[in-house]
């Protein structure tokens, strides 16, 4: 009985939309023990979690292969209610909380301690009235059981974001049918003092018999508290070890590293060599994007090179290309080519011959209801006047769709973009297709410098060599300065000249693409 | 084999017609071809009303144009129709008062209401800037309180004309004005053509085509096509260095001044100038005809124009008199009631949004 594991995942494979995401996953977990999670963005830690939690967006897309088992008994859970039910408890990155209610209030939502009314026999059990001071004392209980000091009257609005984040912890441990808890990335907001807090909570659980599955970047809080480590890279287990036998270094190896003789080979082949003169210059740049801060960038490109800007998701490398395109709100100084340009203006930066592909495709790179042969050319339009005629001397300015044809079958054969013909509309095209319809878009600029951002997300293998291809072609061919942002640290050793990794909103620091992986991976936990 | 390939040929190409025109348009289309066709032998002169659609087409055919500019920039469904109708009436009272008289009135009414409505419609497109989001919502409040500010005003207006202003007290305009003398019939003599009962206000039609034209040949252009862009992804165009904001306030502008116009042709071709509530009323069948033209929240055409105002106007004008004629119950007022809010109803719930 006491070897029996608590939870026991076999085989567990899950695929969106033919695209692999995770195959073949093993992992057992016992009564009281503490898993670290580990692994890069997009290596399937969290819809693993989303499979194990039951969440909708699972069954959606066609469900997952493979068996649950809950204490030896096969699960499959419809809904997060039935993971809930069989005592599984998960804290989210994001919060889901009631800004407006106290802390007791939101811990025991929907589950509160209910007094009898004349009305409630009258009517239904909907008309109980609360019993406040019994819920105080039960929330009182469950901050208590996780150790650290609360108000339980403060609304959540009020209070700094760690304790929101306690909030949440503590009402998954007022459940009494709690077994296991999922922590994703819980320490991420809080402070120093406050994860040294949560890491002696996660003890006491893990006394109390809670088993915790702990997701986190921060590679030192997994050694400090797990038992075991399960590092996962594209959508595999690539480790499992006890944590006293293995070290950080080890476990950013495993992170970043694919298999070992594939080295040298990834490495973009042909480097630029020779003249470094800086072209964009780029000096305390901060970038209010939610979620992905900028706080202080000093960053220099040179003519004529691709570079690589990596680092782990909401560390701020996002907000860099999105803040000197003037998207969001952003201040510092950036010259291009010894020229000042003003921040928070798309505009300008168009006039300067910049172009940005956007890593919000659906949301800031297309017009989806509209026709491919709008989406290639409407930039380049508005900015350059380009596919206009002119009548009346320049004052009416006719649409020229026969130009705008020509441009866009030119670059649906270039990039090799399938659809039915240029007036298909954008949003009935696959995402790789669209991707390379944003490419088109910027292309059509004919820019001097061009940003991308996340170029490859959510595509499948086939596009993403095509799209990386069209990308260095274009560098080379038409001599443009490209700036490309990724989460795909192999990606970018493929693609770039020089990689910037950015953490905790800085450039922790610049290497050159064939640099070896390890490197990378200590730059990117550096400011965590 | 091949019998049953061309049955299901013809299957599909009926039903890519059916996608093409849309469902509603079709069964609309068909019950007011069924009313045409019941008309005669329900004792209905035919010709009559064909001509009594086609005049009503003319009248209002420049007011649902007014639809398309706030539509294609995202600004949703013009509801604040009435503050361009009040630039138009501002313009056509004052051209009385001033004197001019016969055609040449129309053409001042509309220099008078231009000004207007320029300045009416860039306060309210900031206003619409201000509250992205909940336009539609705005706009019936915009709409909603300048009618009722205009029920004073057009009592406390020095105006003097005795032809607009009450007989006893000789001040404050009357609620309707006849426009016998002005502009009455203006554009609709025009060319017109009258064979037996059935009468075309040819002048109103062209002058509407005229419009139409321009409006097609604006989204033509480098704005237009902005304009289209904002409407269908504002975060797209502002990446692509559009003044968001401008291209919107441009089309708010557009849409209050052709409000002002539309209603300027809708009293030469009713003969009367109605004040006080009257422009309250005259944006849901604005709305609901171009919504049942085809329109959706954010994309319209001149074509959903056209065919809208043909068949709400259609149905409009035939269902009342059929009906009268069959039951001999005076029901006109409450099948119009019904048929245009139902309209509006079952547009609004259909409503697509752009794809996200």
């Amino acid at each position: 009985m006491e070897n029996a594991p608590l939870l026991e995942m076999r085989n567990i494979k899950k695929d969106f939309f033919g695209n692999q995401v995770l195959s073949d996953i093993n992992l057992t977990l016992h009564k009281g023990e503490v898993v670290g999670l580990v692994g890069e963005n997009g290596a399937g830690k969290s819809t693993l979690m989303k499979i194990l939690f039951g969440e909708d967006v699972i069954r959606e897309t066609g469900g997952y292969g493979g068996d649950i088992l809950l204490n030896s008994q096969k699960v499959n859970f419809q809904s997060p209610f039935d993971a809930i039910a069989a005592g599984i408890g998960m804290v989210h990155q994001e919060f889901s909380l009631i800004p407006g209610f106290t802390a007791t209030e939101n811990i025991l939502l929907n589950r509160e301690d209910k007094k009898k009314s004349v009305l409630s026999y009258l009517v239904s059990d909907r008309m109980d009235t609360l019993d406040r001071k019994k819920m105080d004392e039960n929330a009182a209980e469950s901050i208590k059981k996780l150790g650290v000091n609360i108000d339980k009257n403060m609304k959540i609005s009020s209070m700094p974001v760690g304790h929101r984040q306690f909030t949440e912890i503590a009402r998954e441990l007022s459940k009494d049918q709690l077994q296991l808890l999922i922590l994703d990335e819980p320490t991420a907001v809080l402070t120093e003092k406050e994860a040294e807090a949560l890491l002696d909570s996660i003890r006491g659980m893990s006394e109390r018999g809670i088993a915790v599955i702990f997701i986190t970047h921060r590679l030192n809080e997994i050694l400090a508290v797990c038992d075991k480590v399960v590092t996962m890279r594209d959508g595999v287990v690539v480790n499992e070890s006890k944590t006293q036998d293995v070290t950080v270094k080890e476990i950013t190896q495993w992170m970043v590293g694919r298999t070992l003789n594939s080295d040298k080979a990834a490495v973009k082949k042909d480097q630029k060599g020779g003249n470094n003169k800086t072209i964009l210059s780029v000096r305390k740049l901060w970038v209010d994007m939610p979620g992905e801060t900028v706080r202080n960038v000093d960053l220099d490109v040179y003519e004529g090179e691709i570079l690589g800007i990596g680092g782990l998701a909401g560390q701020g490398k996002l907000g860099i290309p999105n803040g000197i395109m003037g998207l969001y709100q952003a201040g510092g100084e950036v010259t291009f080519g010894g020229e000042k340009i003003p921040l928070n203006s798309p505009r300008r930066c168009l006039d300067s011959s910049f172009a940005f592909v956007s890593e919000d495709r659906r949301g800031v790179g297309l017009l989806l209801d509209e026709s491919l042969e709008w989406n290639i050319s409407f930039p380049a339009m508005q900015i350059q006047n380009k596919f206009l005629k002119n009548y009346l001397g320049g004052i009416i300015k006719w649409r020229d769709e026969s130009a705008i044809k020509e441009v866009t079958d030119r670059y649906i054969d270039e990039l090799k973009i399938k659809c039915r013909d240029s007036k298909q509309k954008a949003k009935e095209l696959s995402g790789g297709n669209q991707q390379k319809v944003c490419l088109a878009k910027a292309f059509a600029l004919e820019p001097q410098l061009l940003f991308v951002s996340e170029p490859t997300r959510g595509i499948d293998v086939g596009a993403k060599a095509l799209v990386l291809d069209a990308l260095k072609k274009f560098n080379k061919e038409k001599k443009v300065t490209i700036v490309m942002v990724s989460s795909e640290l192999e990606e970018l050793r493929q693609t770039c000249d020089r990689i910037a990794i950015v953490s905790g909103g800085k450039v922790a620091g610049i290497l050159p693409a064939d640099e070896d992986r390890e490197k990378f991976g200590e730059l990117m936990l550096k400011n965590c | 084999m091949s019998e049953k390939t061309q049955g299901i040929l013809s299957k599909e190409r009926i039903k890519g017609l059916v996608d093409n025109f849309g469902l509603p348009r079709l069964i609309i289309a068909g019950f007011l071809l069924l009313l045409l066709i019941v008309a005669p032998f329900v004792g209905a002169d035919l010709p009559t009303q064909i001509s009594n659609i086609i005049n009503r087409f003319s009248w209002n055919g420049i007011l649902v144009l007014a639809m398309v500019p706030m539509v294609h920039s995202g600004c949703g469904l013009n509801f604040g129709l009435p503050l361009g109708i009040i630039s138009g009436l501002l313009g056509a009272t004052l051209s009385i008062e001033l004197g001019f008289t016969g055609a040449f009135s129309f053409v001042m009414a509309v220099v008078l209401a231009t000004p207007f409505a320029l300045v009416f419609g860039t306060v309210y497109g900031w206003l619409l800037n201000k509250i992205k989001g909940g336009e539609m919502m705005i706009a019936t409040y915009v709409g909603f309180s300048s009618v009722s500010l205009m029920c004073m005003m057009w009592l406390l207006l020095p105006y003097h004309s005795p032809n607009m202003v009450w007989g006893m007290a000789g001040k404050g305009l009357r609620t309707t004005i006849s426009l016998e003398g002005y502009y009455t019939q203006a554009l609709a003599k025009i060319l017109q053509i009258n064979i037996g009962n059935l009468s075309i206000p040819t002048g109103t039609i062209l002058f509407f085509a005229l419009l139409a034209f321009a409006m097609w040949a604006f989204l033509h252009t480098k704005t237009g096509t902005a304009m289209t862009a904002v409407g269908s992804n504002p975060e797209f165009a502002r990446s692509a260095g559009i003044n968001v904001d401008k291209i919107r306030l441009i089309s708010v502008v557009m849409s209050t001044w052709l409000a002002a116009i539309g209603i300027l042709v809708y009293e030469q071709g009713f003969g009367f100038i109605q004040l006080y509530m009257a422009p309250f009323y005259m944006a849901l069948p604005a709305v609901s005809a171009i919504l049942i033209g085809g329109a959706t929240v954010n994309k319209a055409t001149i074509t959903n124009v056209i065919v809208g105002t043909i068949l709400f106007q259609g149905i409009v004008t035939m269902t009342p008199t059929v009906m009268n004629n069959m039951i001999h119950l005076d029901m006109s007022e409450v099948i119009r009631i019904i048929v245009s809010n139902g309209m509006i109803l079952y547009a609004l719930t259909r409503k697509t949004e752009g794809t996200k």
